[in-house]
């Protein structure tokens, strides 16, 4: 009776699976319900990691949906890596397509700001400029220039208030969230993420730098999407959040 | 060959946890080194990895793998070799364990220690892995007996001929955990001093102990769980040092990953290791 992991993973993957035949308890007979304390440890440091991953939308749901919802995610998307700093990945994808929380929509998007906040507390290190380089470059040269940002700097967009939902679940006293889109930009100034709410516009500059866009082409892109888009407002919040790690001339 | 076995301290060390790096740097004693499961520290960057940084530069530190699947039927994951081998360059650790267990099969990752037969297939492989380990890494490894609920009909080895066995033949050395001694000997009806008098103790560089919950089987007999939640029990610290006295001092490390207690609880646990290392030089 030899036992193989096939046949061990398939047991403690199907809790309604007969225990495979060749494990015994302490007298030597089958080992029964001996291999559920497997089956638990499987399921629940997974429901763990999940829970510790999105803390607020386990307050959202409350503790039984939340481990309830838990047990189908990881049945359905079991990590493939040891890394359960990482793991989560699909899961705000997961909340939008639950059949059974359509009438809460937003639960996906502040899955989502969630994940982008761990990705950001674990991104590499990087060195911000020195705001002075800014104020050394004429106007030409600035508008000619590529901007590179931050690995640990984030961006979310969502028809919801994310970060009025996620503030007023994380920070005691925080307001209550008013119904309204929002995008939000996470920098990483020292080693917390820090999430704030930016416009439409910023989006569309950031996306511009992302990808290797020239100033002049981001705040076009800006003013497309939103006139009188301000500049000088989203540089301060990206040189405040230590997000912009060089700036090209050469473009 | 790698024959020389780590140089932890024979001293009290804790599983590392971020909430007490504070009071860890206020006041470590009697804690003399630091063990952090490696699968924490595998981002790219951040607050992780600055702290693991500062906290090497002022203890000797233990990295104790907890993914590698040691004892995994598929080929060892590529990519997490090269995560483990990246990681101790980096940190250059005194000492790298793991587990004699499995926790990934067919691409998933199970995040448990699930148990092995003990065959000489089994045998072969987990050398065979260890060997490839230890090459990359360029250091001997210490490998760690398990805590098991059931055993396997098909087994031919006990575990600590077992244990004897891979050590010999890829020059690994072994973590004893003795908590896990206890529990295994509890579930499998096994006496647990027969198992340390039966274990190669000059191959141990290092020891374990946790706590563990206290259940019953479907025939209500005992099954105690490994978890890692609270004090080690009074059985398990005697156990330690009917250990000692035959072994010697060793590294103890105190390990403590679920509800995890504020430092001086934890510390308390510490000092009653060190008494008993106390005992041996007594």
């Amino acid at each position: 009776m030899i036992v193989d992991q096939t046949a061990f993973h398939a047991a403690l993957r199907n809790p309604s699976a007969d225990i495979p035949t060749g494990l015994t308890n302490d007298k030597g007979a089958p080992a029964g319900s001996r291999f559920n304390v497997y089956r638990n440890n499987v399921t629940t440091s997974l429901m763990d990691a999940l829970s510790d991953g999105f803390p607020v939308i386990h307050k959202l749901l409350g503790q039984e949906n939340f481990k309830n919802l838990a047990r189908d995610y990881q049945a359905a998307h079991p990590p493939s890596s040891p890394l359960m700093m990482m793991f989560g990945a699909e899961f705000p994808d997961f909340l939008r397509t639950h059949p059974g929380l359509a009438k809460l929509a937003y639960l996906g998007d502040v899955a989502e700001m969630e994940y982008a906040m761990r990705r950001s507390y674990h991104a590499a290190n990087s060195v911000a400029i020195d705001p002075a380089v800014l104020a050394s470059l004429d106007e030409t040269s600035l508008l000619a220039s590529t901007f590179q940002i931050a690995p640990s700097v984030q961006v979310c967009t969502s028809a919801w208030p994310i970060l009025g939902i996620w503030r007023f679940n994380s920070i005691v006293g925080a307001p209550k969230p008013t119904p309204k889109a929002e995008c939000v930009l996470i920098t990483r100034p020292d080693f917390d993420p820090s999430p704030e709410e930016i416009t439409k516009g910023d989006v569309a500059l950031l996306q511009s730098f992302a990808n290797g866009e020239t100033l002049e082409t981001a705040l076009i892109a800006a003013q497309t999407i939103e006139e009188g888009h301000d500049f000088g407002r989203i540089l301060q919040c990206l040189l405040a959040g230590g997000a912009i790690t060089k700036i090209d001339t050469k473009g | 060959m790698f024959d020389q076995l780590p140089q932890l301290p024979c001293q009290p060390g804790v599983g590392y946890k971020a909430q007490h790096y504070a009071d860890i740097l206020k006041n470590a004693d009697p804690v003399g080194w630091l063990e952090v499961h490696a699968e924490n520290y595998m981002g790219d960057g951040g607050r992780p990895l600055a702290q693991l940084q500062f906290l090497s530069e002022r203890f000797p530190i233990s990295v104790h793998g907890v993914g590698l699947s040691i004892g995994g039927e598929g080929a060892l994951d590529q990519d997490h070799l090269n995560r483990l081998k990246t990681l101790c360059d980096w940190l250059q650790p005194t000492s790298f364990s793991e587990h004699l267990a499995w926790s990934s099969h067919d691409s998933h990752f199970l995040n448990d220690l699930l148990p092995l037969p003990y065959t000489s297939g089994t045998l072969t492989r987990v050398v065979d892995h260890i060997d490839q380990l230890q090459s990359l890494l360029g250091q001997q490894i210490l490998l760690e007996n398990p805590s098991s609920y059931l055993a396997f009909a098909e087994s031919t080895y006990e575990e600590p001929q077992f244990l004897e066995e891979v050590a010999s033949r890829s020059g690994c050395g072994l973590l004893l955990d003795v908590n896990n001694v206890f529990v295994s000997a509890t579930n499998l009806n096994m006496d647990p001093y027969a198992y340390i008098d039966a274990f190669s103790l000059s191959r141990v560089g290092e020891i374990h102990l946790g706590g563990h919950d206290e259940d019953t089987d479907d025939n209500g007999a005992p099954l105690l769980i490994d978890s890692h939640g609270r004090e080690v029990a009074d059985p398990v610290w005697t156990l330690l040092d009917y250990t000692l006295d035959k072994s010697g001092s060793l590294p103890i490390l105190v390990e403590w990953d679920n509800d995890v207690p504020d430092w001086p609880t934890l510390q308390a646990e510490t000092v009653r290791a060190q008494k008993a290392l106390d005992r041996v030089y007594a």
